[in-house]
């Protein structure tokens, strides 16, 4: 089992409508592995990462999540969501909350940790993630790198296998990025299992196993990050590079 | 005005004491045109205002009976001194009128208490359902307590119990409606549309009728449904109509990413409205509902067509009596004191409540 890729879809297609997303995407996810997913606007990464957690769903292939297949059955799908965290692009912390109710309501609720274990579980996060000093307040008076972080630690709080990033940096101003990107490589240096969004060339240099190029809902190029920078293979990969290096 | 908000409910920052000469240079006569238009409006208050004041206090009747009333051109407060106890309480039997007025002051006190949301809780509700109980005990008797038919309820007891306890139910129902009218699920989403919609396409009052006249028709022969109930539920039914649709546009207001945020953690459909969706949506719809409700407290006043004695009943029956014929200004006028003070007591609360559940949002400013 622990050879088992963690992620695996076979065949995969998804419509919006009559619109063809994602073309016969076969992609698999080894156990503490490390992707970052780049391509154009457009290009169906956003959704790619969100049918791994159902929020959104495929219309036929085969998705399988450390074992459990993605269906419309809602046990599976609650047992792959306790797997996998996710981050998203403008956060999403709930506003009327606290950053240490933000934390505990998951684990309270869904986990059904007790009040004090959830509490001292969140303050661990948030220290690691470098803000437990900020944990009474509220999200509207967090700084956008703040927010990110505390995004992360909430998803954290629930004890994923599995982290899904869409762009966690792109809604930052610039010198709030390096704080973020950070807690990722500390994150991905414990090994977690990584999927990632972004075009921080940077970081996915830094601590890629992977580049996996898409365009027009297609996976183009699966490549190591240096292979992938320095010599990319395909036409539409070296154009996308020579747009976002300038 | 414009009050600023830090981390805490901070005390609103008031002026400093200036002067009433500099405050009024400043704000009434800073412009030219400015001071036209104010002094437009001072006169135009000192016309309203001096002949009201001279009716009410120089020329009225404080003390005295009709015949003194006849002879003064003022208001007759003597009127609504003498008919006070029938306009609260209505037809209840005068020697047992301390039941509804301990009812009263039962209700009145668990709001003021209730008024602070640091104490809600599930404890609280227990305490209201009690102080129903207890109320609903007090007015009709049983224990010990001589039975008081619910024709003979009246005045502002009725007033207040219709639409307290509307209120009360037709919130949570509205909150259901409007979520059932998002469903994904064909059936419930139809029933609270066609619900809704039917609802808020005809007027109060031919709910009320229909639930005094043809509802009967629907029961089987020897079942009588009492009148106030049958009252009670056309203006819960009415309420809810209009509450789902206030709800649900707190609902619509709400960004897809929080549900995202929530199904990405694993919360199931209750927990995401429970913890992140409706706090936030109820948040935000605070001054619309409390408009339906004030609404919905003046329009239990429809309840005369179908018989039953609230407060503007009550009212108009007093100004029937034949030795105060001509008095029914003055009646109105106490009628609607009465209205004004639980409406704009509600839409002050609502104000603060507002303004408290702001807390903590980043330097946010709320105007009042
Ligand atoms: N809910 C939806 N309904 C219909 N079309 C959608 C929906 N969500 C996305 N799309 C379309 O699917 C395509 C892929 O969207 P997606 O968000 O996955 O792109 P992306 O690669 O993440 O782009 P970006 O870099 O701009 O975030 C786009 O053309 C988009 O317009
Ligand atoms: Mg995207």
């Amino acid at each position: 089992m622990s050879n088992a890729p963690i992620i695996e879809m076979n065949n995969m297609n998804k419509w919006f409508d009559d619109f063809h997303v994602l073309k016969n995407i076969n992609f698999k996810v080894e156990n503490g592995e490390k992707i970052v997913i780049c391509g154009p606007s457009g290009s169906g990464k956003s959704t790619l990462i969100r049918c791994i957690n159902r929020l959104e769903s495929h219309q036929n292939g085969k998705i399988l999540v450390d074992g459990t297949e993605l269906t419309n059955n809602i046990k599976n799908i609650d047992r792959i969501r306790a797997d996998v965290g996710m981050c998203f692009q403008h956060f999403n912390l709930f506003p009327h909350l606290s950053i240490l109710d933000n934390l505990t309501l998951a684990p309270i609720w869904v986990r059904k940790e007790s009040k004090k274990a959830a509490s001292e579980l969140a303050m661990h996060f948030l220290e690691k993630v470098k803000i437990a000093d900020q944990a009474l307040k509220y999200p509207g008076q967090l700084s956008g790198g703040q927010q990110q972080r505390v995004a992360i630690a909430r998803a954290l709080c629930m004890k994923p296998k599995i982290m899904l990033f869409d762009e966690p940096t792109s809604a930052l101003d610039p010198e709030m990025v390096k704080e973020v990107l950070d807690v990722m490589v500390s994150l991905a240096e414990e090994g977690m299992t990584m999927l990632c969004v972004t075009h921080e060339m940077g970081f996915a240099r830094q601590v890629a196993d992977k580049v996996v190029f898409m365009d027009d809902g297609q996976i183009v190029e699966e490549a190591k990050p240096d292979e992938f920078f320095d010599n990319p293979q395909h036409e539409r990969s070296k154009e996308f590079l020579s747009q976002i290096l300038h | 005005m414009v009050y600023k908000f830090t981390k805490n409910p901070e005390k609103r920052t008031l002026p400093k004491a200036e002067t009433m000469a500099k405050w009024m240079k400043r704000n009434l006569f800073s412009t030219k045109t400015n001071s036209v238009i104010s002094l437009f409006i001072l006169s135009g208050l000192l016309k309203i205002i001096t002949p009201l004041f001279n009716w009410l206090f120089i020329d009225a009747v404080w003390v005295g009976d009709s015949a003194t009333c006849r002879k003064a051109s003022g208001a007759c407060v003597a009127f609504i001194k003498e008919k006070f106890v029938y306009i609260i309480f209505g037809p209840y039997p005068r020697e047992e009128i301390w039941r509804p007025g301990l009812t009263i002051f039962l209700i009145f006190a668990l709001l003021w208490w209730s008024k602070e949301p640091s104490r809600w809780s599930k404890k609280l509700i227990k305490w209201w359902v009690s102080c129903l109980v207890v109320s609903w005990i007090l007015m009709s008797g049983g224990f010990g307590l001589s039975l008081v038919e619910n024709s003979q309820w009246g005045g502002l007891p009725l007033t207040i119990i219709l639409s307290f306890i509307g209120i009360a139910i037709s919130y949570p129902l509205g909150i259901a409606l409007a979520l059932g009218r998002r469903s994904s699920m064909p059936l419930i989403k139809s029933f609270c549309v066609i619900y809704i919609e039917l609802i808020r396409g005809v007027p109060m009052i031919s709910l009320l009728f229909m639930s005094s006249v043809m509802f009967p028709l629907f029961l089987p022969e020897g079942v009588s449904v009492d009148k106030l109930l049958r009252a009670q539920v056309a203006i819960i039914m009415f309420i809810s109509a209009y509450m789902a649709e206030v709800v649900r546009g707190g609902l619509a207001a709400i960004p897809k990413g929080q549900y995202e945020a929530a199904d990405a953690l694993g919360l199931n459909y209750f927990q995401t409205m429970k913890g992140v969706i409706l706090p936030q949506a109820l948040k935000i719809v605070i001054p619309p509902s409390v408009n339906t409700a004030i609404g919905m407290l003046k329009d239990t006043s429809l309840v005369i067509i179908i018989a039953l004695f609230d407060l503007l009943s009550t009212t108009k029956a007093s100004m029937k009596d034949p030795e105060w014929l001509g008095y029914s200004v003055e009646g109105y006028f106490f009628a609607a004191l009465i209205y004004f003070i639980l409406c704009f007591s509600m839409g002050k609360y609502a104000r603060r409540l507002e303004v408290e559940f702001h807390r903590g949002h980043k330097n946010r400013e709320v105007s009042i």
